[in-house]
């Protein structure tokens, strides 16, 4: 590991942070700000493709759907993000030191995780989505078609609530 | 022709919603209910061969062989077959339900859809081989599922759904992370990959902390206690017919069954496998049978006693393969019968009686007779009382246990079978029978739609307990001997 890479872990966790400490629109953009440095790191460490992806779909889209529901809802009064707040220090606060600890300690041992070798030469991506995982690829589809479905669901009810209350 | 049962009914989806091809609400309840109908009758009598033959019409010399397509085979063994009727009665009896309990067609339609999803969901989980495609079938059914709960909204809907989803989302994290690292162990995520890196590394440390996450998962997925939390809210939450479909099918497949076909096929039975089944199962067994006899409302508390009955199931898989394998399989299906037709009375109760409280219900059995007498076989079979069903089922498994050596275990599974007892003659006695509850004075029975799947269940509940030596000889000793 680098010390780039060490850098952009520390700067992740400080960003993961913030994200789990601050109001809801502020931890929206937070998660995407952690994103973004989450594709920093793994395109440092040699995966761009996987880099783009977490750039594009979670970064991005995902931010997206977030902001859009989060507009929809009545922002919280300031009694209500005071107290959000304290209960979200008191529920993450023993987390976040203990899996910093944990980090550090299996930092420390020089822990060297042993990754087996994949059988046969490397395939491409195109190889690896059209030729070996096609079946995931039809459940990524179901799955983006369930999603769909329930937001349609959803707001169209929503829709004809609104309707019949005017 | 195994691919059509998750191809099929995403194509039906697509076809429904076509903008110029709008059917009518009823008609896409009524291919719901075809479909699922077709898939236990090919689960039932196809022969062997026929899952892994391309789909075609000869006639017109048409061949569609989608496991070349999709790039992958199926496997298709008599557990899986058993898992495709389960899915296949409960799907159907959760149409017939939404056609009495759903008064608006719009409602029907859009059950019927995420119906058809969902079983699309459960029938990947049954069909894949591979870790992977296994998480990604999971999530299917997992959001089709919370998108089932909200499907009427509301406030105990959407918190329900809330939870669902938290511990759903931990679920799936745990598993994700769990694969992940497994993968590194195996180098691969295909079921026959991980399992020869495990047999090869000796199990590892890290291998060790994978395995435990995954079960961790499963056991959320299964609403085994200590993370049973969503269970109960998320049944009582849902709809009707949803109640119907999640308590008798979508915990059992997500859950239960993959559980099941993960120890069997890739961990195996090592004994820190088998101590945690064990443990977990028989604190499941009591808290569930505990908690359901503090409960007042009708369908909390069959949601508990369904932590209690997946106890069971978990301890027959702890007691090893052959018998304990065996039992669990069987009680697995008598569970998804015999529960799919507790929930279809307690729909019937609601819709009728208008609350599920039972204080306030009391003697209805002189106004609904067939929802009054079908619940007593329900609740015998449940408390494993000779001849129905679940006596055999629980009879093989508590024999199973007697052999692997957990007298104790054994014999806490005769004694949680007392408190079955007990908190469902407690719920008979408030709900049924008794002093007519004012408010149920003009009570009615319910409709053909809500008698005909209470009435199919109980004669199958009836059935599998006469012929369970049958049955045994032809499904479960296969089981067995495949696995």
């Amino acid at each position: 590991m680098t010390y780039a890479t060490e850098v952009l872990i520390g700067l992740l966790v400080l960003v993961a942070l913030w994200t789990v400490q601050t109001t809801i629109l502020r931890a929206a953009i937070g998660l995407a700000a952690t994103s973004v440095v989450l594709s920093l790191v793994i395109f440092h460490m040699g995966a761009p493709l996987a880099a783009v992806f977490e750039l594009s779909v979670c970064a991005g889209l995902i931010t997206v759907v977030f902001v859009s529901t989060i507009s929809m809802t009545r922002p919280p009064t300031e009694a209500e993000t005071k107290k959000e707040k304290t209960i979200l220090a008191r529920r993450f606060h023993p987390a976040i030191i203990v899996s910093a600890l944990a980090g550090v300690a299996l930092w420390a041992s020089g822990y060297v995780l042993e990754v087996a070798a994949p059988a046969g030469p490397p395939a491409s991506v195109r190889d690896v989505l059209w030729n070996v995982r096609r079946l995931d690829l039809l459940g990524q589809i179901i799955i983006v078609f369930v999603g769909v479905f329930g937001v349609v669901i959803l707001f169209k009810e929503q829709r004809g609530q609104k309707e019949v209350g005017r | 022709m195994a691919a059509l049962l998750v191809v099929l009914p995403l194509l039906a989806v697509v076809f429904l919603n076509l903008p110029h091809v709008r059917l009518g609400n009823r008609l896409a309840l009524l291919f719901a209910a075809l479909f699922c109908a077709a898939e236990g009758v090919a689960a039932l009598a196809a022969p062997e061969g026929f899952w892994n033959r391309a789909a075609s019409l000869a006639d017109i010399g048409l061949t569609l062989d989608l496991t070349r397509l999709l790039g992958t085979t199926f496997l298709v063994d008599a557990l899986a077959r058993v898992m495709f009727l389960s899915i296949a009665v409960v799907g159907l009896c959760a149409a017939l339900v939404a056609r009495y309990a759903y008064v608006d067609e719009e409602q029907e339609f859009r059950f019927a859809n995420l119906l058809l999803l969902v079983t699309a969901g459960m029938n990947g989980v049954v069909l894949v081989h591979d870790l992977f495609a296994l998480y990604v079938f999971l999530e299917i059914t997992a959001v089709a599922s919370l998108v089932l709960i909200v499907i009427e909204r509301g406030k105990s809907a959407f918190e329900g759904a809330f939870k669902y989803m938290v511990m759903g989302a931990v679920a799936t994290s745990l598993l994700l992370t769990a694969l992940a690292l497994l993968f590194i162990g195996a180098g691969g995520t295909s079921f026959e990959e991980v399992a020869a890196g495990l047999r090869a590394s000796g199990t590892s440390k890290l291998e060790l902390v994978a395995l435990a996450m995954f079960l961790v998962g499963l056991a959320i997925k299964a609403g085994l206690v200590p993370f049973h939390g969503w269970l109960p809210d998320a049944y009582s939450a849902a709809p009707a017919p949803v109640s119907v479909l999640l308590a008798g099918i979508v915990t059992k497949t997500t859950g239960v069954y993959t559980l099941i076909r993960l120890v069997d096929a890739v961990f195996g039975y090592g004994e820190p496998i088998r101590r945690a089944l064990l443990v977990v199962g028989a604190v499941s067994v009591v808290i569930g049978a505990v908690s359901a006899l503090a409960q007042r409302d009708l369908k909390r508390m069959l949601a508990y006693s369904s932590i209690s009955q997946v106890g069971y199931i978990v301890l027959g898989l702890a007691a090893g393969p052959g018998l304990g394998l065996a039992g669990a399989v069987f009680h697995l299906f008598n569970h998804s019968v015999f529960k799919t037709l507790l929930f279809v009375n307690s729909a019937a109760v609601e819709r009728q009686a208008g609350t599920r409280d039972m204080d306030e219900l009391g003697g209805i059995s002189s106004r609904m007779p067939v929802t009054g007498t079908t619940s007593v076989i329900a609740l015998l079979s449940t408390a494993g009382i000779p001849p129905f069903s679940g006596f055999w089922s629980k009879l093989l498994i508590i024999i199973a246990l007697w052999q692997a050596g957990h007298p104790g275990f054994a014999a806490l599974g005769v004694a949680a079978s007392v408190l079955t007892l007990a908190y469902f003659l407690s719920m008979q006695r408030r709900v049924f029978f008794g002093k007519l509850a004012e408010r149920c004075s003009r009570l009615e029975e319910a409709d053909a739609w809500g008698l005909a799947p209470a009435l199919a269940l109980a004669a199958v509940t009836v059935a599998l307990g006469v012929a369970a030596p049958w049955l045994f000889q032809t499904f479960l000793l296969p089981v067995r001997s495949i696995l």
